[in-house]
């Protein structure tokens, strides 16, 4: 779907892109993580146009990307949200559609049909700044699907929401993707991307640091831990347990043979096994273990 | 093209369609022809006559000076040991001029007292009664008879003006103040708009609404219908104050039939000048109507429509720029505009210099450049100027407005999305080198 060809971007004093390559494939939902200022907004940027790269290539279903063709095409909320302050949200909401390329039916018939699935309808005549922070988000997330994007791309979409509408949104993120829209979502929120995503590249200063899907990364950066809940005592086996509490205990192990090995034993001295699973190492761990380390980036231009 | 068609109409009904734009379209003519018709009176109705107690100690100007007016004159006599103090309080009056005896039968010393200072047109009254009167009394003197004084009095010249091109007789008077009334009209479009065009702007910025619409269009055409839609917005409030003066000539004479002669002085009270005013007022009516009717309003209007148009473009595409590196502090904008406000003033001031002097080089000069030739050729055109001067200016407001829009759009489609910094002009610079 969106192929990203050794894009570079340098300012003044800095790389904010710095050779960045990476595929995301028809419809996925592809995590662009990274900390603060890592580059995400900058890619996302040149992904939508709004900025060229200085060097490399964005393909748009293999072609090279050309914004009056394919902007259509894209759904892009940006982390700082905009709405006009003074306009009529259904006028508002009207015009972004046109923008994107709907005839004027068309975007109404799309508005109707969003408005009331999100239970907006009342809204039409009020203008964005009589709205709460929550409701514009809302309507903010509407003005970036209604003209059915192939590609959405949605910077930090759940940042101000409450857990409901929150849900909402997820909700319709996920059924947008079964409807096989191709979703790039960006954060540093990793408990949402565990949940979401199913690709994910990790940047840091501008460089890629970490890609690919995200079981396989678990699996790449797992630790060989794993979680037992027995009623019984494991004293032969105290090298293997890294921590304990109680009747839980955290152990970790070389290779298989090992936990065969604790197992077995307490098969035979038919302890209770109330829980046994790996422990596989979470997003957010990953993400601190392998940004901490290398310098924040700065921002003294 | 579809979409900068979607963006000029949103701009233009956004700002038609707020109460704020009919109460202006409203107020500024009644505010205006308010201001107009307060100066009107108060230049009309006189004020309360001032009296001036005089004291001739000379002799010669005794029971000669006349009244006119604003000054009423009294002839008065010092008191034995009386100060001149209390010789305003004694006579009622509020002026009181001392003539001292001549020495040697010439002039010796005039001084007047007020309190509060004397003004300058009193001064000027006095002097030019008193010399009037000493100058009467040297041709007596020297044997000239009262008949010969008259006629010499009488006699004027008028000075009349022809133009070749069209052997019409050419008013200059009425040349300086329709070119002051144009090329102050672009001057005021040039602001009010202008800076439309960068409020709107900024308020894209402020908002982050920017990035979300150059997601779907170009920077350029984002900033381009937005100047484009504000053009309309302009030509529509033009529309409806043309219209609403034409309502007004109809009505006007219908409330109040006395008001209208005074209508040529308040044009001219308009271009706030002296001595245009002066001039006006002699002349007779229907030879000015006939004077402006003989103007080659043809040329005058579209070389208007012409400079509004390329000086609009030229400014707002400025002004789109500036309102683009503004961070949310109005401070700011202030200092960012100054590039832009100094040449629209210097331009003012050019004009200012034209209107009496239209084939000056400063003139020549400003009526060239492409930053004040919209202000200052426009106040040339009543003139009559080369028609080749008028190509090389209108070549020279394109290509000028052209090479800003493109500097314009560079600065504007880095700025839109900076937030947070303060930008200096070096930086600007270096955008402009962007690709």
């Amino acid at each position: 779907m969106l192929q990203l060809l050794h894009l570079k971007k340098y300012y003044a004093t800095q790389k904010a892109v710095d050779d960045i390559s990476f595929t995301v494939p028809q419809g996925s939902i592809f995590g662009l993580l990274g900390p603060n200022g890592a580059g995400k907004s900058s890619i996302l940027r040149m992904v939508t146009g709004i900025t060229m790269p200085d060097e490399g290539q964005i393909l748009f279903n293999q072609e090279p990307f050309d914004m009056a063709k394919h902007s259509g095409l894209i759904g892009y909320m940006p982390e700082e949200r905009g709405l006009y302050k003074k306009m009529k949200i259904g006028e508002q909401v009207l015009y972004l559609a046109q923008l994107k390329g709907l005839s004027k039916q068309d975007a109404l018939a799309k508005i109707k049909y969003w408005f009331q699935k999100l239970e907006m309808e009342s809204w039409w005549n009020k203008k964005v700044e009589d709205l709460s922070k929550g409701m514009s988000q809302k309507l903010q997330f509407v003005t970036t699907v209604l003209h059915q994007p192939k590609l959405l791309i949605l910077d930090e979409p759940f940042s101000g929401l409450d857990p409901v509408n929150s849900e909402v949104i997820k909700n319709e993120i996920f059924e947008l993707a079964k409807q096989g829209t191709t979703i790039i979502f960006s954060t540093h929120r990793m408990e949402q991307v565990e949940e979401i995503c199913q690709h994910i590249v990790l940047i840091n200063q501008g460089k890629i640091i970490l890609e690919g899907q995200v079981p396989e990364i678990k699996q790449r950066f797992k630790l060989g831990e794993y979680k037992l809940v027995v009623d019984g005592n494991l004293e032969p086996f105290t090298k293997f347990i890294h921590s304990n509490n109680g009747n839980e205990f955290v152990l970790r192990f070389q290779d298989k043979k090992e936990y065969r090995q604790v197992l077995q034993y307490c098969l035979d001295h038919q302890f209770d096994i109330l829980n046994f699973n790996e422990i596989l190492p979470s997003l957010h761990d990953i993400f601190i273990q392998e940004v901490e380390g290398t310098a924040g980036r700065k921002f003294d231009r | 093209m579809n979409k900068i068609l979607l963006i000029i109409k949103r701009e233009y009904l956004s700002r038609v369609k707020k109460k704020s734009f009919l109460i202006t379209t409203l107020l500024i003519p009644l505010l205006t022809s308010g201001l107009i018709s307060t100066v009107i009176y108060f230049a009309s109705t006189s004020e309360q006559k001032q009296l001036i107690s005089v004291y001739d100690e000379s002799g010669v100007f005794t029971q000669k000076i006349k009244g006119n007016s604003s000054f009423q004159i009294q002839y008065v006599n010092l008191g034995l040991d009386e100060k001149i103090d209390t010789v305003l309080s004694r006579t009622n009056a509020d002026i009181f001029l001392h003539i001292y005896p001549f020495k040697n039968n010439q002039p010796d010393s005039f001084i007047l007292y007020k309190n509060g200072g004397v003004s300058l047109i009193a001064k000027e009254y006095i002097n030019d009664e008193l010399t009037n009167i000493f100058q009467v009394k040297q041709m007596q003197d020297a044997g000239i008879n009262k008949l010969q004084i008259d006629s010499i009095h009488k006699s004027t010249i008028s000075v009349k003006s022809y133009n070749l091109d069209n052997h019409q007789e050419t008013s200059s008077e009425i040349a300086s103040v329709i070119g002051y009334v144009m090329g102050f009209l672009i001057y005021i479009i040039i602001f009010i708009y202008g800076a439309g065009v960068m409020r709107g702007v900024m308020e894209e910025k402020t908002n982050r609404i920017a990035e979300v619409i150059i997601s779907s269009v170009r920077p350029f055409e984002l900033m381009m219908g937005k100047i484009i839609g504000i053009a309309f917005v302009g030509f529509t409030q033009f529309g409806l104050w043309f219209i609403l003066l034409l309502l007004f000539k109809v009505a006007l004479p219908l409330f109040m039939p006395s008001l209208q002669p005074t209508m040529p002085m308040a044009m001219a009270g308009m271009s706030n000048m002296h001595d245009t005013m002066q001039v006006i007022s002699q002349s007779e009516n229907a030879k000015m109507y006939a004077t402006i009717m003989g103007q080659n309003w043809g040329l005058i209007i579209g070389c208007f429509l012409f400079y509004f148009l390329g000086g609009y473009f030229l400014y707002a595409a400025m002004f789109a720029a500036v309102g683009s590196l503004v961070n949310e502090d109005p401070q700011e904008a202030q200092q960012l505009t100054l590039p832009i406000t100094m040449p629209i003033i210097f331009g003012f001031i050019i004009m200012a210099s034209t209107v009496k002097d239209p084939n000056s080089s400063l003139a020549l000069f400003g009526s060239m450049f492409p930053l004040t030739s919209p202000i200052v050729m426009l106040a040339r055109i009543p003139y009559d100027v080369p028609t080749w001067q008028i190509i090389v200016s209108m070549v020279l407001l394109v290509s000028g407005f052209l090479l800003m829009t493109w500097l314009s759009a560079k600065i504007y489609r880095t700025g839109i999305l900076m937030y947070g910094k303060k930008v200096t002009w070096k930086e600007v610079i270096k955008w402009l080198k962007y690709h």
